[in-house]
């Protein structure tokens, strides 16, 4: 019991129970099978980023570029498969490998230069959107091949409701589970994984035990592109049309909810465990919001409050910590 | 040390004469005039006082980002207080009062959240991104909240003169933003606070050690920066004659590249204000000449996080030259 409580995703996992209980006692609906797989399509593109935004934060690094990054890379995907055909592999094979080489980009920049990554990812933000919308004309694609539109509709679980309706699982949110499940088999079971921690924990102590700090950044920053990429395809597939000015913006929504789950800006510390659970308070709260019918000009403000409590309070738990500690070496 | 400083402003001096010629050039020579200028002296002092509130957090080593946010609620709340109670036809001392306290409601409120700021930030131990990432999207939802997302307009006449007037020929926010760089100038300078920020920047815990309260230094820090944001938001409802929740969104990236254009260390520690000044010159030159060589504004976006960037990885280049030739003596 006292190790569950030393977890930061206890509190959040407890958080959430307290916000659905809240949600459900005002509207029943809320706590419906159909709600739930609704939410766990329509949070997928979210999902899919946090993971992304987890590797850097664990590695000690932050990225605001992704949303440009994903925009680049959906907008591109959407262009060629219209152009030339293909099929949902190659989509997100495309998307993939732009999210990749830009977020690359960012990694050289801040690894040669030694440029904060904060200011290097709001430059290449503007710079990848900016010329997007330059070479694009900020005009909005529609029209995407009939193979596409199908994949979209697939399901690998599928229910009536009383009214008739068909509802289940949506193979966006298999999508979604697939990566999460294969990030935390990355993190926890391989070297590369493990060193991503260590080097978010201790950069002077990694790089003298011998981590190649380039191939990490690299790795991470790739993660980071990579999960842009499907992030990208995954929202296409979930509204069908691809808008330049769509999602640049929501990056800080994204990071807030890794935040949440526990990861640090400091580096070292942060699970997918963790990281789901944050997606699932923003995903809970904004759903209960609509279903309260509470304006949705409300939201933010919500956000914004539990984004301070939150790191108020991990920062003040980091702080006893140390505190502790200082206490331990002192009377070694 | 002092030979340094000078050569930096010395070549940023330099580059805002050759982009000025440069682009009267290109341009002709009305690039130059009167009217071209003073519309440059009305559009600089918003993104200038912006500027300041958050070169004064990166001097710390930390950072802002919710500067934007702060200026638009001060200036949505000052905007709904002029709008309710004050008689925009109206004259007399009646006005000018309910003028004066709809600004200093304004001004109390930027520095609340520069209070906030510098609590969670000194007090909590929050990282400043943090800090700030979550009061930007607190207030952008309070603004969204209190304007339901509609513009604000039609302010008291007065108000205006503050954006739109002039003083013997000089735009009357170029005077105030003179006053401001003036005033953060002198604090940095000039007091003992100043000095105590360059350390904070510089070495956070020797500082600690040689006995500076860090946490009341980092308080003031982020005060001022919400109190500096609060005056630009004032400004910049005074020269759009209204407010809205999402005004200015793309002066984040500006502010921050004004800053480390202008000589200010990323990492913390070093930075001046006249840099900063010579380095807003130099944007506000290049902003006004592409605008008038009909460049897309995107382009223009796209074109302010390179020169971030090329900023950066210049600053980075020199140093190591620096210190390599400081080795090899």
């Amino acid at each position: 019991m006292k190790r569950w409580l030393s977890y930061h995703e206890t509190y959040v996992f407890i958080v959430i129970v307290l916000f659905s209980a809240v949600i459900a006692a005002v509207n029943p609906s809320f706590l419906t099978l159909e709600n739930l797989f609704d939410l766990l399509k329509s949070y997928a593109f979210l999902g899919i980023l946090s993971v992304g935004v987890l590797f850097v934060l664990i590695s000690g690094g932050i990225d605001i570029s992704f949303t440009a990054v994903a925009t680049v890379a959906m907008y591109v995907m959407a262009v060629l498969i219209i152009h030339y055909g293909g099929n949902i592999a190659i989509a997100f094979l495309i998307a993939a490998t732009i999210g990749i080489a830009l977020e690359l980009i960012n990694a050289l920049i801040i690894y040669y230069f030694n440029i904060p990554a904060i200011i290097t990812t709001i430059a290449t933000l503007n710079i990848y959107y900016g010329l997007l919308t330059v070479f694009s004309g900020g005009k909005w694609i529609y029209g995407l091949p009939p193979w596409f539109r199908e994949f979209a509709d697939i399901r690998v679980l599928t229910l009536t409701n009383e009214a008739g309706v068909s509802y289940g699982i949506s193979i966006v949110t298999v999508i979604w589970f697939v990566i999460m499940l294969a990030a935390w088999g990355v993190l926890r079971y391989t070297v590369l994984g493990r060193s991503i921690y260590a080097f978010g924990g201790n950069p002077g102590s990694a790089e003298r035990i011998g981590i190649n700090i380039l191939r990490l950044q690299l790795f991470v920053y790739g993660v980071m592109g990579l999960m842009a990429g499907i992030a990208g395809v995954v929202q296409v597939l979930l509204v069908q049309t691809v808008a330049p000015n769509s999602i640049v913006g929501k990056e800080l929504d994204v990071i807030a909810a890794v935040v949440l789950g526990g990861a640090s800006l400091f580096g070292g510390t942060g699970s997918l465990l963790g990281t789901l659970l944050g997606v699932a308070l923003i995903a809970v709260m904004s759903n209960g919001l609509t279903l309260m019918r509470v304006p949705s000009y409300w939201y933010d403000v919500f956000i914004g409050l539990i984004i301070l409590f939150s790191v108020t309070i991990s920062a003040l738990r980091r702080r006893q910590r140390i505190g502790r500690m200082i206490i331990v070496e002192g009377e070694a | 040390m002092s030979a340094r400083k000078y050569s930096e402003i010395l070549t940023l001096g330099l580059v805002m004469v050759v982009v000025a010629l440069l682009l009267t050039l290109f341009i002709g020579p009305q690039f130059l005039g009167v009217g071209n200028l003073q519309s440059m002296a009305f559009q600089l002092p918003e993104l200038g006082i912006l500027s300041l509130a958050m070169m004064i957090t990166m001097l710390t080593g930390g950072i802002n980002l919710s500067i934007i946010a702060s200026a638009n609620l001060t200036g949505i709340v000052t905007a709904m207080i002029l709008i309710r109670y004050a008689d925009p036809a109206g004259t007399g001392p009646g006005l000018w009062v309910i003028i004066l306290l709809a600004m200093l409601a304004g001004l109390a409120i930027s520095t609340a959240i520069g209070l906030l700021n510098g609590g969670l930030i000194a007090w909590a131990g929050v990282s400043p991104i943090l800090a700030t990432l979550g009061t930007m999207i607190l207030l952008k939802g309070l603004a969204i909240v209190l304007t339901k997302g509609y513009v604000l307009s039609g302010l008291p006449a007065p108000v205006l003169f503050l954006g739109n007037g002039v003083i013997a020929g000089i735009p009357v926010p170029m005077i105030l933003f003179a006053l401001c760089a003036l005033v953060m100038g002198v604090i940095l300078n000039r007091t003992p606070m100043g000095v105590r920020i360059y350390m904070i920047g510089s070495n956070i815990t020797a500082c600690y050690f040689s006995g500076v309260n860090n946490a009341a230094v980092l308080l003031k820090t982020y005060l001022i920066s919400g109190l500096y944001s609060g005056i630009a938001a004032l400004i910049m409802i005074a020269r759009f004659n209204s407010a809205k929740a999402d005004y200015g969104e793309s002066y984040l990236l500006l502010t921050v590249l004004a800053s480390v254009l202008g000589g200010t260390s990323a990492a913390g520690g070093f930075g001046r204000v006249s840099g900063l000044v010579i380095a807003l010159i130099i944007l506000q030159l290049v902003a006004s000449g592409l605008n008038l060589l009909r460049v897309s504004a995107f382009l223009t976006i796209a074109m302010w996080g390179a020169i971030l960037i090329l900023v950066m990885v210049a600053n980075t280049l020199v140093t190591r030259y620096r210190e390599r030739r400081a080795l090899a003596y």
